[in-house]
């Protein structure tokens, strides 16, 4: 509600100019655009999207266990609780483990010493 | 929450000509004209006298008493600037992504505890529920970026999607403590858990700041603001707008009041997460070693929400001061730098914290170190 509000207030003050060609082209400091800007881009982003939904939902099924523990410190079955938020959080950490191992988690991928011919 | 109920239910009987969710969209209103935008415009003010202070220069001073006005016009300038989409561009897209970000950060402000009886909507999910809402700030930024068809903006939203959802695991992990501590995902019940007094007996549910519950939770708290820190794309964590490698990042093709709103947003943000680390660390509104509700005489209930309001007020600012203090301090971390101290350093930690708060509370029964200190419980 707000924002259509700001932008429509916006659109009554701001000036319109011409769109001319060179205006319209996106900002790349001055140079003309070379090719589209959907490229394609590093696959790393892929991975760390994957990762994180893999924890993410791990981590929201931590949330009940975590809510009734201090209930179950009264009522006795604080040994069971314990275990299973113990459970998962060791899980989560295999997980990471098993990532950091592998080497997802290298945002460089071995760096590769620079050569100068001879 | 008894009490606030009865509080609702007495505001119900002077107020019953409207429907309930009429008094919703006017509290909405409220809290965005009132809370959200002008916290959003003075914050820019604030943010420029401190950089200004910071390096011995004047800020902002000509437009009205000590500059105060500046936001004002900027507000101005930025409505009547022309508005400009690229042509490759995505326009639904580029039109829809400012919203997000808005939207995000202002819904937060429905759940934060400004006092025991000022809560917009005290949830019984409060917590995740500020997490839920402002992750939507990730798609908004990754949208705004791919729908300008520049390649320093898709580099930048792609950096803000990648750091906004790996900063998201520490964040939510560091919040788990105070769970564990208060066994409550509503957050006035968990505010109103870190009371303390002197005066007078304490409740066996008081067990004083969360930050100073035991030493993990001191620990997850700064976890916590870092994480915070990161998801709001502030100062060490700026590489989604890096101005020396990207122009501007995500935002380089936003102009007028679409790029204001970006900058609305990002400043909500801050306010939201300062407002977290407030209630679910540092007692919210209580006011350190007093209860003002446990005097031994009664004070009427408008005057107790004014001064739970400052108090929350002024922690909340504080920390608000820290984050724009470290945008002079510290320089910015390169992605693979970000990216690795995410998961390999703050990602062990908090599961240490979160398996040390576990056990803290097995082993003394669930007592603070305050009741352990003081003999209560």
């Amino acid at each position: 509600m707000t924002v259509p509000l700001m932008l429509g207030v916006g659109y009554l003050l701001r000036p319109k100019g011409k769109d001319t060609r060179r205006k319209m082209t996106s900002y790349e400091c001055g140079e003309e655009p070379v090719g589209s800007a959907w490229i394609k881009f590093n696959i790393r982003f892929y991975i760390v999207a994957i990762v994180f939904i893999i924890f993410d939902v791990e981590m929201a099924a931590i949330f009940p266990a975590a809510t009734v523990f201090k209930e179950s410190i009264t009522n006795g079955s604080v040994a069971l609780v314990f275990s299973e938020i113990f459970l998962f959080v060791a899980l989560l950490l295999i997980g990471l483990i098993y990532c950091w191992v592998r080497g997802d988690l290298e945002w460089v991928k071995g760096v590769t010493k620079f050569a100068p011919n001879k | 929450m008894v009490q606030s109920a009865q509080f609702a239910h007495s505001l119900e009987g002077w107020f019953g000509f409207l429907p309930l969710w009429g008094w919703a969209a006017i509290s909405a209103f409220i809290v965005i004209y009132f809370l959200a935008l002008p916290f959003g415009g003075l914050a820019t003010y604030i943010e420029r006298k401190i950089a200004a202070d910071m390096q011995d220069r004047i800020g902002p001073n000509r437009v009205g008493p000590i500059g105060l006005f500046q936001f004002a016009a900027d507000a101005i300038k930025m409505l009547s600037k022309e508005d400009f989409i690229p042509k490759g561009g995505d326009r639904f897209l580029f039109n829809l992504a400012p919203l997000f970000v808005v939207v995000g950060s202002c819904t937060a402000f429905a759940v934060l505890p400004l006092s025991k009886y000022l809560i917009g909507a005290d949830v019984n999910i409060g917590v995740i529920f500020i997490l839920a809402v402002t992750t939507l700030i990730a798609p908004g930024l990754l949208l705004g970026s791919w729908a300008s068809e520049n390649k320093w903006s898709l580099l930048g939203g792609l950096r803000a999607a990648s750091q906004i959802v790996s900063y998201e695991i520490p964040v939510a992990l560091s919040i788990l403590p105070v769970v564990l501590i208060s066994g409550s995902l509503q957050i006035g019940t968990i505010v109103e858990q870190q009371g303390w007094t002197v005066f007078g007996e304490n409740p066996a549910t008081y067990h004083f700041w969360n930050a100073f519950h035991n030493p993990f939770t001191f620990f997850s708290m700064f976890l916590l603001f870092v994480g915070g820190l990161a998801e709001t794309n502030r100062i060490p964590f700026d590489l989604p707008e890096a101005e020396s490698e990207l122009v501007s990042g995500f935002n380089t093709e936003f102009s007028g009041m679409r790029f204001g709103l970006y900058a609305l947003g990002e400043f909500c943000d801050v306010f939201v997460m300062s407002a977290m680390v407030t209630a679910l660390f540092l007692g919210g509104w209580h006011i350190p070693f007093l209860d003002i509700e446990k005097l031994g005489f009664a004070l009427p209930t408008g005057l107790v929400a004014f001064i739970q309001f400052h108090v929350f007020m002024i922690k909340t600012l504080l920390v608000v001061f820290v984050v724009m203090w470290l945008r002079w301090t510290l320089p910015r971390l390169r992605v693979d730098q970000l990216m690795g101290m995410c998961w390999k350093g703050l990602l062990p930690l908090a599961f240490f914290n979160v398996l040390g708060t576990a056990l803290w509370m097995w082993a003394f029964k669930g007592q603070s170190l305050m009741q352990l200190l003081m003999g209560h419980g």
